[in-house]
């Protein structure tokens, strides 16, 4: 019995909504974000819209699967999605420093372009120190965003160590170029033109003798040219960070954050709707990765084990009783039947039993009327089962605690797939089980 | 012997609980260890279940045979400051610099300097030496950015050193990359034994020997037993159907007639075995995959419960046995 039913998020519905400009997929490392972004880009644009996914770091095989091997900066389209329905999906990745490169190219003159471009303190702020990544991504999300090309743009979160920094960066910048700090990097140029400033020089004087010890003056130097070059453009960094910014918290962009269905992820995922609340962001919900169900569910874990174990005292070689229960097969290709059994006798356990099974299935031929395979597979099952509803149980728990702190917060559940998605197929795949809810859902009624 | 072990890994592969670990694993018999934080998440005191850390060394754990574990989390505006004190005994100028806005400047815009501040620190608890002239930590054991970002935030200080050619900041950078280059130092990965995972540690490897950075060791975490393979799935499946309908009836789970309680387990049970089959041969294949690196492997196995306290010391005795000692 869950305390507290979650709405259903509906993924669907979202992505269909012409309304739906952005959507910003944002969660910790390791849940799925870049994928989930890439299964409704996929989901979108077979279902109609013009979509444009922007990943920040997607693992090698999954921009393969998209296409976007190389890094370019340029949406591309995507072979082989969309189509019936006039849909389509190009996809792209941030190259941070092309982005950097392309800003001061657009907002300088090309005589001062050259020189920030050749700054060597700008060369490493433009390659992607911590920090540079967040306002990168706003940017070229505020690029994508006017060029109004696209129905739909997909966004993954950078994976800052914070996954929100990006909200971040806006202020940072702001409080930046407001601080007095700028200005006294700028102080050689401008230091000594007002009268009444006296104090303030002497404070900036000792500042930047300050500054140079520790930085070293020609480091010093390359940071204040920087500024210096930079100074007019700032403005227009700002203006553009702000207005991106703005963007996010108006109607047509969603949020979602991913998580897995994890004490530590959901921790993760609880703090992110604080944070998008304070805000102001407007999430449209959870979606819940990974989450596993079972076909069997009216089966417990104790009884799964305790039904294992009985099994495996009855498979006891003294027990002669063995025999009696396995005669007929209704299940009737003899050749199969004997390829199991060989299988079976090869070792197909990787248990505790397996060195037993030579010695009691002597009729190796026969394997149906061999009860120890039967039974030992039997058990196999049911532990494998109990491992299941472990797994199940945890899982609920953990969603549970999430709904408790978050009651309002609408969840998409997607079924967690055995291998890895690394393709379109994968992809779709996932965009199938985002759309339809895994079995366990209908447990919550229970 | 490697003293800074530095722990990487995809995000999601269980960085904090490995380091910390590996701190409790390296702390035993009396030895003292140092567990840095430098992300800022207050992982490491969730872990211990303690109060979120200061910044500043203190005791958190003790470890089997009367070893100590203390804790780090380094805040960079602190470590900046501190590093301002230390070296230029700049402690009211720090402040004002504060006041300012530089620091603010520094630990968030300025490029790389928040990095160098982390590494910066976590060397000098590696080389630091008590009164009695020996180290204070015996290991210093780092929880670190994850594969993507630890090459460039592990070399940041050669980056730094060729920005500031001279100088103070050129000296440190210098100082602090002999450390990290050294055999003192041993970078770890933690992976999974699934694809992305284990694709991101094997680009990181690649990525940490091109630049010269020392490899350690690769821990395989979260490993689930494998109980049936993919040939006992199909015999199962193709010939024993009724046979295991029978034994799942004898164990008392309902009838093993067609639609009855036990033959209606059959096919989900089946159906779970396949995708259990399935995992277990992709991580067959994953495990291949890692020992091709030419690395030492660890494994730790799956906490079903999460991980807690207790479960916590049981990791570290598991990797203890594991580690050339």
């Amino acid at each position: 019995m869950s305390m507290d039913v979650a709405p259903r998020l509906d993924t669907d519905a979202l992505l269909d909504d012409p309304q739906t400009r952005i959507v910003v997929c944002c969660g910790s490392g390791g849940v799925g974000k870049t994928t989930t972004a890439a299964a409704l880009g996929v989901r979108a644009a077979e279902r109609g819209r013009k979509v444009v996914v922007l990943t920040i770091d997607p693992a090698r095989r999954l921009a393969q699967s998209m296409g976007i091997d190389a890094l370019d900066n340029v949406p591309r389209r995507v072979a082989d999605v969309g189509g019936a329905n006039g849909g389509e999906l190009h996809a792209m990745m941030l190259d941070m420093k092309r982005t950097f490169d392309e800003f001061v190219e657009a907002h300088a003159d090309p005589e001062r372009a050259r020189a920030i471009l050749a700054n060597p303190f700008y060369q490493s702020l433009s390659a992607g120190f911590a920090g540079t990544q967040e306002y990168m991504a706003m940017e070229k999300l505020g690029q994508l965003r006017a060029r109004d090309e696209w129905d739909l743009i997909i966004v993954d979160t950078p994976p800052s160590r914070s996954a929100l920094d990006f909200l971040d960066a806006p202020k940072r910048l702001g409080s930046f170029l407001d601080g007095k700090f700028i200005k006294v990097l700028m102080a050689p140029a401008k230091v000594g033109g007002k009268a009444g400033m006296k104090f303030l020089n002497v404070g900036v004087s000792m500042m930047t003798g300050t500054v140079s010890k520790v930085l070293g003056g020609q480091l010093l130097r390359d940071v204040q040219t920087f500024a210096a070059a930079m100074d007019t453009m700032f403005g227009g960094f700002r203006t553009r960070a702000e207005a991106t910014y703005r963007l996010l918290q108006a109607p047509g962009t969603a949020f979602l954050v991913v998580a897995a269905p994890e004490r530590d992820a959901l921790r993760e995922a609880a703090y992110f709707v604080e944070r998008l609340a304070a805000d102001q962001m407007p999430l449209a919900g959870l979606v819940l990765n990974r989450v596993h169900g079972s076909g069997a569910e009216q089966l417990s874990a104790e009884r799964a084990l305790a039904a294992a174990e009985t099994l495996c005292l009855a498979d006891d070689p003294a027990d002669p009783d063995d025999a009696s229960l396995a005669h007929t097969a209704e299940d009737s290709d003899p050749a199969k039947n004997t390829t199991g059994a060989e299988n079976l006798a090869d070792g197909g356990f990787v248990d505790h039993h397996s060195g037993n099974a030579q010695a009691r299935n002597p009729s190796a031929a026969d394997p149906d009327v061999s009860p120890t395979s039967a039974e030992r597979l039997a058990a196999g099952l049911l532990r494998l089962h109990a491992e299941r509803m472990q797994v199940l149980g945890r899982e609920q728990r953990t969603h549970d605690r999430f709904t408790a702190l978050h009651p309002e917060v609408p969840v998409a559940q997607v079924a967690a797939l055995p291998g890895d998605v690394h393709d379109l197929a994968g992809l779709r795949a996932i965009g199938e089980r985002l759309a339809v809810p895994p079995e366990r859902t209908k447990r919550a009624a229970g | 012997m490697s003293r800074l072990h530095v722990v990487s890994g995809k995000g999601g592969t269980g960085k904090t609980t490995v380091a910390a670990a590996l701190a409790l694993a390296l702390a035993a018999d009396g030895r003292r260890t140092l567990l840095v934080e430098v992300e800022g998440r207050q992982g490491i005191a969730q872990l211990f279940e303690t109060e979120p850390l200061p910044y500043e060394e203190r005791k958190i754990a003790t470890a089997p045979g009367g070893g100590e574990v203390h804790a780090l989390a380094i805040d960079p505006e602190f470590a900046l400051l501190d590093y301002l004190h230390m070296f230029y005994k700049l402690g009211s100028a720090g402040r004002a610099l504060k006041k300012l806005g530089a620091i603010d400047f520094a630990t968030t815009i300025a490029p790389g300097l928040r990095d160098v501040l982390l590494t910066g620190k976590a060397c000098e608890a590696v080389r630091r030496k008590g009164k009695d002239g020996r180290f204070v930590y015996d290991s210093v054991i780092m929880d670190a950015p994850p594969t993507g970002r630890i090459t460039r935030f592990l070399n940041v200080n050669h980056e730094v050193a060729g920005l500031a050619r001279t100088g103070p900041i050129h000296n440190q950078a210098q100082a602090v990359m002999r450390v990290l280059k050294s055999p003192q130092t041993a970078v770890h990965m933690v992976t999974l034994l699934e694809e992305m995972p284990v694709q991101e540690t094997a680009d990181g490897i690649t990525e940490l020997r091109a630049d010269g950075l020392p490899t350690g060791g690769v821990i395989i975490n979260m490993v689930r037993p494998a109980i049936l393979d993919q040939e006992a799935v199909e015999a199962a499946a193709n010939g024993q159907r009724t046979a295991v309908a029978k034994a799942l009836s004898q164990a008392g789970l309902g009838g093993a007639r067609r639609g009855g309680t036990a033959e209606r387990l059959v096919d989900p049970l089946l159906e779970q075995a396949r995708e259990h089959a399935e995992r277990v041969e992709l991580e067959r294949a994953q495990r291949a995959e890692l020992t091709g690196l030419g690395l030492p492997l660890h494994e730790l196995e799956l906490l079903t419960d999460g991980v807690d306290l207790a479960g916590l010391y049981r990791l570290a005795a598991d990797l203890r046995k594991q580690w050339p000692t």
